[in-house]
């Protein structure tokens, strides 16, 4: 039976992870490698790296540590901040990432979307949403969260899966940093709606929110920081939890 | 010993060649006829859509080359859909060497599969110190349906063959390089073979 996937997100900055990681046992929890192993060792699914450096030295950067994961780590992990083309793609894929998500320029350019599956293939390519809802409605956000758009995320999310992207990563800025949950009801309507995986992002606060999101948002994983950087929560004791409410988990 | 990964354009090989360094082995990347011809063991990757990859093994004429292969040969995720007969994804004509038609998921289930799903009814050295129901990652929209050549059984949907193995040819759906340390045996299986 296929499981429900856990997911630790790290934010990299330059090459490092940022504040705000707090692991007492790690020699250099500011060395995403490191961190990328810890987690793969405590028994996440997947690494989310997302980064969110403006540095013109980016690009390189950002690939030698994709190379650098890639050699150490032995479960899939997804790249993303900033991408915006299909070089961009190409060349962390070519380092070793498994997959990418694309987010603000899939917005600006949906052509994109098209352009990277037809010549990476769909199973790669993420599309991550941030949005919140304006009056009663969900609009799509853009750079990181901070400029609404028109854009309606259902209709969006319909669009992306449309134009054959692998995966959908929905983030709900109304949920993100509350630690009361993820936003189970737009997350159920969504993944009810498409035929594509969905990442419940945003709101991950204690175990029973991971398992609300899982029954109640139908996700097909759910994505997490700072639950796990600051060992609120161990990522084996939420997988056992999970199984004990009958939720498919690998442990 | 000398490992081949075949690269003919198609994806990630990246991942698979860093799992064999960790398991103390070294391979390299050819398209290479006689480099390919004279290695002990022969990797076959694959990640992308079936026609396009099948048409850049037909431009090198890999294609009449691995089915004739004799050491062993593994293939993963596309790599091994392409030793089947066929596969639905842009109709295309496969190598035949495991002898199924590749097909798609329904949309009963959400396509692609993405995750870790579990591997049952093991029958095959690939597998020696692998627990039955070991977990495996996949990522995949078609699928080799159970056959003979199945050697390894997943669900999802339905029942369908999580790896396929004929002679000294060998097939994963699933990443043996991405699935941790169950993964990391298989791999080593292989090269032991």
């Amino acid at each position: 039976m296929l499981t429900k996937r856990i997911i630790p997100c790290l934010d990299i900055k330059d090459g490092r992870t940022v504040k705000g990681i707090n692991f007492l046992d790690l020699r250099d929890a500011g060395d995403p490698v490191e961190l990328a192993a810890f987690y793969a060792e405590e028994g996440a699914d997947e690494l989310v790296f997302l980064d969110i450096s403006a540095t013109e030295e980016k690009r390189k950067t950002l690939a030698e540590l994709v190379y650098h994961v890639a050699e150490k780590v032995n479960i899939p992990f997804t790249v993303g901040g900033g991408i915006s083309s299909v070089e961009d793609v190409d060349i962390l894929l070519k380092n070793g990432a498994d997959k990418v998500s694309i987010n603000s320029s899939a917005v600006k350019n949906p052509q994109l979307i098209n352009d990277l599956v037809a010549k990476f293939g769909s199973q790669c390519i993420v599309v991550a949403i941030d949005a919140k809802q304006l009056n009663g409605e969900w609009k799509v956000h853009l750079v990181g969260g901070k400029v609404p758009t028109e854009v309606e995320l259902f209709a969006w999310a319909k669009e992306v899966e449309e134009r054959g992207a692998g995966e959908i990563l929905f983030t709900s800025m109304d949920h993100d940093g509350t630690k009361n949950g993820f936003a189970d009801e737009a997350l159920g309507r969504m993944s009810a709606e498409r035929n594509i995986p969905v990442i419940a992002s945003g709101g991950a606060g204690n175990m029973q929110h991971f398992a609300d999101t899982f029954i109640n948002g139908k996700a097909d994983a759910a994505l997490a920081a700072s639950v796990f950087h600051f060992k609120e929560m161990r990522i084996r004791d939420l997988k056992k939890e999970l199984r004990k409410s009958g939720i498919p988990v690998r442990l | 010993m000398k490992i081949v990964i075949i690269d003919y354009g198609a994806g990630n090989i990246q991942s698979i060649r860093f799992a064999i360094q960790r398991l103390g082995y070294g391979a390299s990347l050819s398209s290479d006829s006689e480099d390919i011809k004279t290695a002990d063991k022969v990797i076959f990757p694959g990640v992308g859509e079936a026609s396009s990859a099948m048409k850049k093994l037909r431009a090198s004429g890999l294609d009449n080359l691995i089915p004739n292969l004799k050491q062993p040969v593994l293939g993963i995720c596309l790599g091994m859909q392409l030793m089947c007969n066929s596969s639905e994804e842009g109709n295309t004509e496969g190598l035949g060497i495991f002898d199924v038609d590749v097909i798609r998921f329904s949309n009963r289930v959400k396509v692609p599969q993405i995750g870790w799903n579990e591997i049952t009814r093991l029958k095959s050295d690939l597998f020696q110190g692998i627990e039955e129901s070991e977990y495996i990652y996949l990522v995949h929209s078609y699928y080799a349906p159970v056959c003979n050549d199945t050697i390894a059984v997943s669900e999802y949907e339905l029942n369908y063959s999580a790896a396929l193995g004929r002679d000294n040819f060998y097939g994963t759906q699933f990443h043996p390089e991405k699935s941790s340390n169950g993964g990391e045996r298989i791999l080593q299986n292989f090269l032991g073979m």
